[in-house]
């Protein structure tokens, strides 16, 4: 029991994440959480008004019922199965972090700086959690996958288009670290 | 409601994994965009690494899927601007909110409610995704 409340190793966690991308491949499905986004467009209406929105949603009701899984799994994880959160970030970051502004970084899963709800309802608060997952949803669609499509299930199956999208994942990442950040905080 | 209980076990284990590796926590997407550490880069690596051993394992054994059909990756459509000009938009709202698709929804599991925003986000980013899908380039 011990183990499963220590933080666990990358080497335990990345075949775990295989083994999903596995069974739900077995189940004759697929791996790809971003797509889940478009379904829910589709139950709000949005097919009503965009051709791309026009499909049976139903057809994707089991990656619904995959993501409620994982809601689960967050608080079954986060509730049960975590010592209080200490996340071992290199000494760099921490430092790093520390002239953005960002204190006490690892003692939370998010930091507050960015997530309570009184920088929520700042206005640069909002802006970013607004621009950056209108960015990721946008960006996924575009690019027919996230990490889970590409980023695992693509790779892994030595697919050219999941290698060009990754590229570009970790070089609009790096633009926004390293240029974009210095600017914003 | 049946069939349906194997994909809730699955996302359940899959959400337990993404928070106890910390896959979850913005500090660690922002951490490997700095390079300051091996963790992400362990995870994703030998996740495709297994993923790849499990793929060609079911190939050579001829592995069929619980529906009775061949098992098989479905294959992205050829071509590089939407990869490269997606991912890099994707990229970077992965690196402004630190969460991706998968860890956005598990947020929500583990408290965070303030994630929430950025799901409702991502949801309009969508839909105008596919208002414009017709005039991007792809």
């Amino acid at each position: 029991m011990e183990y499963i409340l220590q933080p666990w190793p990358w080497y335990i966690s990345g075949p775990c994440i295989a083994i999903v991308m596995f069974l739900l491949l077995y189940f004759g499905k697929t791996f790809g959480m971003s797509s889940s986004l478009r379904t829910l467009c589709t139950i709000g209406g949005a097919g009503k008004h965009v051709e791309f929105f026009k499909m049976d949603w139903r057809s994707q009701k089991w990656n619904l019922i995959v993501i409620l899984g994982a809601i689960l799994g967050g608080f079954i994880g986060h509730q049960f199965l975590s010592h209080p959160i200490a996340i071992d970030l290199s000494p760099e970051t921490i430092t790093d972090l520390k002239t953005l502004g960002f204190e006490n970084a690892g003692s939370s899963l998010l930091p507050p700086e960015l997530f309570s709800w009184d920088a929520v309802f700042s206005l640069k608060g909002i802006l970013i959690l607004l621009v950056g997952g209108f960015l990721v949803g946008f960006g996924t669609r575009y690019a027919g996958g996230c990490t889970s499509g590409h980023a695992i299930t693509g790779l892994s199956s030595l697919q050219l288009p999941s290698l060009i999208a990754v590229v570009g994942f970790f070089l609009g990442g790096l633009i926004m670290i390293h240029f974009i950040y210095p600017l914003l905080f | 409601m049946g069939k349906y209980i194997k994909f809730f076990l699955v996302g359940i284990f899959f959400g337990i994994v993404l928070v106890k590796s910390e896959a979850v926590s913005w500090y660690r997407i922002f951490e490997m965009f700095k390079f300051q550490s091996f963790h992400m880069y362990g995870i994703i690596g030998t996740a495709v690494i297994t993923g790849l051993i499990l793929l060609v394992i079911s190939k050579m054994k001829k592995v069929k899927t619980t529906e009775g059909s061949e098992l098989r990756v479905p294959l992205k459509e050829l071509g590089y601007k939407r990869y490269i000009f997606g991912g890099t938009l994707f990229g970077l709202g992965w690196a402004l909110c630190g969460a991706c698709p998968g860890p956005m929804y598990i947020l929500v599991g583990t408290g965070a409610f303030s994630i929430l925003i950025v799901i409702a986000a991502a949801l309009l980013g969508t839909f105008v995704y596919g208002l414009l899908k017709n005039k991007l380039p792809h």
